[in-house]
């Protein structure tokens, strides 16, 4: 299946732009992690429209910008299912459509608990010129970006990941613990990856008053991520890894912002990675669509 | 390839029919769920049942992620059901916090862990302070002895 135009993604973008002017904003109360996850899923009929952009910086090479949408769903308070679009543009190259992720978040337990697994199933159809570092896996370096696009973008990768994600809330922070193993559908060996995270609201309790600018409505924390190798050659040896402060604005007018500036911990890691995000949460979207076609939610 | 998406989609049907099979007196059971809270989390005490400010504070979280659900002024809503009955009014706030916390995943409430504690003390005192509706589904009149504080506030500017 051949990578789309990227004309298809611009169609895209745009039509989830108009979404996301949809009447029916819920405000939200996102977690300000780009890629470590935690245990708290999309709520059920809830749409989130998401752009987030990470600028890369390239040794011996051209810097990149990569960006994604996503269009976050709550099937059920315990099945969250996200589609993605992937693109890049690399400095003085050119600009592609890199491919589709189609994810899928299964909550495990049925109450609350110091530790709260969550399982994550994940389909990604990309071209090799990928940008997006979404997760740290395998033997994935800073020096594999350095091929040209045109040549990159005819490689065409088909990967299943899997996650095990263990989070835990207390006094506020939230901890949280993922795992990964992927493996490309082509006669590759299964590689991993971790990512690690901790994060907090600045305040507690809310305000009495509707307020934007409310230490309640900002979260930050940091979070840790990288490669552990294949089955082959398991381990830190050959693998990237990143720290990286995040922070997010969760506005009373339905939209959130994220910031996380990331920095490189190893000589096989791009120096710095600058992550922006803006995300809008959609309440009531399962009603609406089910009412269009006479339903009755 | 092929097999490989009618697979995905396999399991996206079977996943969507057991939603369909849970829908099933949903409200009854939700109400029921109050009745599960241990002891230990039952009687535990609102920290902020004596903070001012906690009703409005509440209101605007209610308002924020609950209303979608559970309606204006928690009446009912198209997938929630109505907190003005007795068997949430006459409710412990300490079973209140509980269902906040665990959420009744399998039955449609999420889990809200994911607001601070002290938030979701602010939401018992609000959803504690509307006091039962008329239009609900009374079967004995309310012992409660506090006034609907909450109904008489000013709405918050959006």
């Amino acid at each position: 299946m051949p990578i789309p135009p990227f004309t298809s993604f611009l169609k895209l973008f745009l039509l989830s732009l108009f979404f996301a002017f949809l009447p029916g904003a819920a405000p939200a109360q996102e977690s300000p992690y780009f890629v470590a996850y935690d245990h708290y899923l999309e709520e059920p009929g809830n749409l989130e429209i998401e752009y987030f952009s990470t600028f890369g910086t390239q040794r011996g090479g051209r810097d990149f910008h990569a960006y994604w949408m996503e269009f976050e769903y709550g099937a059920t308070a315990w099945w969250t299912t996200e589609f993605y679009l992937d693109g890049q543009s690399t400095f003085g190259d050119s600009t592609l459509f890199t491919g589709i992720r189609w994810e899928n978040r299964v909550r495990v337990l049925k109450r609350e608990h110091f530790i709260n697994p969550v399982l994550y199933v994940e389909y990604e159809h990309k071209s090799g010129a990928d940008k997006i570092l979404k997760e740290g896996e395998g033997h994935d370096i800073e020096s594999d970006f350095l091929t040209p696009n045109a040549e990159a973008h005819k490689e065409h990768i088909n990967e299943i990941e899997l996650k095990l994600i263990l989070s835990s809330t207390f006094k506020g922070w939230n901890l949280t613990e993922n795992t990964l193993a992927a493996k490309d559908l082509s006669n590759s060996p299964w590689e991993f990856g971790y990512a690690i995270g901790a994060s907090r609201p600045l305040a507690l309790k809310a305000s009495a008053k509707r307020c934007s600018f409310c230490r309640q409505n900002f979260s930050a924390g940091v979070e840790m991520y990288g490669g552990l190798g294949d089955r082959h050659h398991f381990g830190m040896n050959e693998t990237s890894h990143y720290l990286a402060p995040v922070v997010a604005w969760n506005l009373p007018s339905d939209w959130t912002f994220r910031l996380s500036p990331g920095f490189g911990l190893n000589n096989n890691s791009h120096r710095f990675l600058l992550r922006w995000g803006v995300s809008r949460e959609i309440a009531g979207f399962g009603s609406m669509v089910s009412r269009l076609f006479g339903g009755r939610r | 390839m092929r097999a490989y998406f009618a697979s995905l989609a396999g399991t996206a049907v079977l996943l969507s029919a057991s939603l369909a099979l849970a829908q099933r007196d949903k409200v009854a059971l939700v109400y029921a769920e109050l009745a599960k809270a241990p002891p230990k989390a039952r009687t535990r005490r609102n920290p902020l049942e004596k903070d001012p400010d906690a009703v409005a504070a509440g209101r605007n979280l209610f308002e924020q992620h609950c209303t979608e659900c559970h309606g204006d002024l928690a009446k009912g809503g198209n997938k929630g059901p109505s907190l003005r009955v007795e068997q949430v009014q006459n409710a412990e706030p300490g079973a209140i916090f509980w269902i906040l916390t665990n959420g009744v995943v399998w039955r449609g409430m999420p889990v809200w862990s994911k607001l601070p504690e002290p938030q979701r003390w602010q939401v018992v005192s609000y959803i504690k302070s509307l006091g039962v509706a008329d239009s609900a589904p009374v079967s004995a009149p309310s012992t409660r002895s506090s006034s609907n504080v909450a109904t008489e506030l000013p709405s918050p500017r959006r």
